[in-house]
């Protein structure tokens, strides 16, 4: 439908919607006053995957449920989608931060001659026009970008916009075009799956936890692991923890590495340097740990603790678990 | 093999931005320009995979004003073996997709093998262009590469991008548009010899005309750059450790409600 807002589909590969999709469709049914549809390219769809999308609020699913669309290649999504694109005429087409949906989208756009506007972090109609939000350098200013024409397409911060609310008993059409699939280029080779921590990836959590050079060593994450596991975090690190190889390059959080965005951040034995901070500053709560008072972390910390972050992180642990044991 | 990297110049992270008289842009005295990271990872494997090969090509490419040149220049003392500048104020408005149609035009115009970008430019932070190039010229792409290796005889690379828990591994025929993600190499830092001998390699100025470059307006427009807002005061907790610590589970979950 001409006004509909497209929210392509972030899934976990066995057919169902990643969460942050109830901020992608909450936010896109915001703005267009109840148009959100949802486009999902997939080898696997569950019906449950379908349901949850009806209750978010997508008024209509697109389906292109075909074995050539896993693993994710732009080469032959851009096709699939450009050619419903063209036919549907959305008027914005959105999409979470993640690996696969910054690249697929940038193609998109490119296909479809349109603007981007990549990682926003929020929207506003100004008359009928879109303005998007998004940090520039660093994150030390907002650019306020617009469209020279429809489809606008962006892509959304995980973790900043809020989430529908699941209605149970909303229902969308679910529709199945044939999807054209170009005959592929890139042919996959294998998956390698990450030693799982157990914990939530850096990214999607709600909580995170970094541990920067004054962890003094790998040797000791393991007392921000504990905490962790008690509320529910991940944990991260900052980049001199990282250089130092007591961490692999995918925990670390900033300019070089991953933008996180949680509910709540903890940095311990983190300066709080610009790179670090870029890649944090959204975090709604801000707390630091460190025995240097001028840190400049602090700076920008919403509760701060100055001590060594060996008797803090114990003794948090322990007040964590009697407070949720309560 | 010849080989492009496409390299874009950025303020130096720890240099202090502010918005110029016109709110759209910022205000560029006193800014030290780096290339931005990514991209030294990007020239780094270009060099890498030259010097493995025994020969070859290394191309940097880039798009901006005059002040570009230093950039490029750094590339040289890198060990790139020419540099191609795009320097016309008709890309001073560009966009990433008007950016990645000139670019898109040079590499047509140059046919190499490999186009290597990084995963994105730190200042405008899109990580567009690179996908948006590998479109535009009909290649495959694999974005935020952690390993590449090209086969012998090379027709194809095979290279493992980092995505949400893990890596995947594919072949791509050549040409291929790969983006270099932190982790892929630690980048070499130009020896004097290296610093000398960049001023004596060529900086082709390409102008608007050369690719016979037909006006294009930007699909995207800046309204306007704002200062973040600033964040409310925060708290030290005061007391002993313990005390301290009881006061910030208290507050977490009655003033913030984060936990
Ligand atoms: C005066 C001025 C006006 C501008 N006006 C606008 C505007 O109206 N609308 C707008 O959207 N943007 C505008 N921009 C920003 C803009 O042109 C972006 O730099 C461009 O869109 C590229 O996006 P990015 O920097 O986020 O690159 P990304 O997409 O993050 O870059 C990914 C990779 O692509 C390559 N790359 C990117 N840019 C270049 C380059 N210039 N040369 C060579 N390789 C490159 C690099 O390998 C890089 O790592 C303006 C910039 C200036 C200086
Ligand atoms: C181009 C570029 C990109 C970069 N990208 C990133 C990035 O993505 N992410 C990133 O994090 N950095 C990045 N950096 C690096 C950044 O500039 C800093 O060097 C880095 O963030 C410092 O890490 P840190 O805070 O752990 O270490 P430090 O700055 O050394 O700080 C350690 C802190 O720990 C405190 N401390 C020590 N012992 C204790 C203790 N027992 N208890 C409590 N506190 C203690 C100290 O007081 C100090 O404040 C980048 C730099 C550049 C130039």
């Amino acid at each position: 439908m001409a006004n509909a807002f497209w929210c392509i589909v972030e899934d976990d590969r066995r057919g169902a919607p990643k969460k942050v999709m109830a901020e992608v469709i909450g936010e896109a049914a915001r703005v267009s006053s109840g148009q959100a549809e949802a486009v999902w390219l997939t080898d696997t769809a569950t019906e449950a995957g379908l349901t949850q999308l009806a209750e978010w609020g997508a008024t209509k699913v697109w389906l292109l449920e075909n074995a050539a669309l896993a693993p994710y290649r732009g080469e032959i999504w851009v096709g699939a989608a450009a050619e419903l694109a063209a036919k549907e005429r959305p008027k914005a087409i959105f999409a979470p931060v993640t690996s696969r949906a910054r690249e697929f989208v940038a193609r998109l756009a490119a296909r479809l001659g349109v603007g981007l506007a990549a990682d926003c972090v929020a929207f506003a109609m100004e008359g009928d026009r879109l303005v998007a939000t998004r940090p520039v350098y660093a994150g030390k200013l907002l650019a306020k970008v617009t469209w020279a024409k429809t489809p606008w397409v962006a892509t959304l911060r995980p973790n900043v916009f809020r989430p529908a609310e699941a209605r149970p008993g909303r229902t969308a059409t679910v529709e199945r075009p044939t999807a054209a699939t170009a005959a592929a280029q890139m042919r996959f080779v294998e998956r390698r799956e990450e030693v799982s921590t157990g914990l939530p990836e850096l990214t999607e959590a709600e909580i995170v936890l970094s541990g920067g050079r004054g962890m003094k060593g790998p040797e000791h994450y393991v007392i921000l692991e504990d905490m962790a596991r008690v509320i529910g975090a991940a944990v991260g690190a900052s980049r001199a923890a990282v250089d130092a190889g007591w961490r692999p390059h995918r925990f670390q959080i900033g300019q070089t590495g991953r933008t996180i965005s949680p509910k709540l951040y903890m940095g311990f034995g983190v300066s709080g340097a610009i790179q670090h901070l870029a890649g944090m500053r959204t975090s709604k709560v801000i707390v630091a740990v460190n025995k240097d008072a001028e840190a400049p972390i602090f700076k920008i910390a919403d509760y701060g603790i100055v001590a060594d972050l060996f008797e803090v992180v114990p003794e948090l642990t322990k007040e964590f678990k009697k407070l949720l044991e309560k | 093999m010849k080989i492009l990297v496409a390299v874009k110049q950025v303020p130096d992270t720890a240099t202090q931005v502010k918005i110029s008289a016109d709110p759209r842009a910022i205000d560029t005295t006193g800014i030290t320009w780096i290339v931005s990271p990514y991209d030294e990872f990007a020239v780094e494997e270009a060099l890498r995979i030259k010097e493995k090969r025994g020969q070859g090509e290394v191309v940097a490419v880039s798009l901006g004003p005059e002040r570009v040149k230093e950039a490029l220049r750094s590339c040289l003392a890198m060990g790139c073996d020419r540099a191609i500048h795009l320097n016309d104020p008709a890309w001073n408005d560009a966009d990433t997709l008007v950016t990645s149609k000139a670019l898109a035009a040079v590499v047509k115009q140059e046919a190499p093998q490999l186009l290597l970008c990084g995963r994105q430019a730190i200042d405008d932070d899109m990580g567009a262009v690179a996908a948006q190039l590998a479109e535009l010229l009909g290649w495959p792409c694999a974005s935020w590469i952690m390993e590449e290796a090209i086969d012998g005889d090379g027709k194809t690379v095979r290279t493992a991008r980092q995505v949400e828990g893990g890596l995947e591994v594919f072949d791509l025929p050549l040409p291929a548009v790969l983006t270099a993600q932190k982790g892929l190499n630690e980048p070499r830092y130009p020896t004097l010899r290296g610093i000398m001998g960049a001023k004596k390699k060529e900086i082709r100025d390409v102008k608007a005309a050369d690719l016979g470059w037909a006006p294009e307006p930007p699909q995207l427009s800046v309204v306007t750059l704002e200062a973040l807002p600033p964040r409310p005061p925060g708290r030290i907790l005061q007391g002993d450790v313990p005390t301290a610590v009881k006061e910030l589970v208290r507050s977490l979950r009655e003033e913030a409600k984060a936990i």
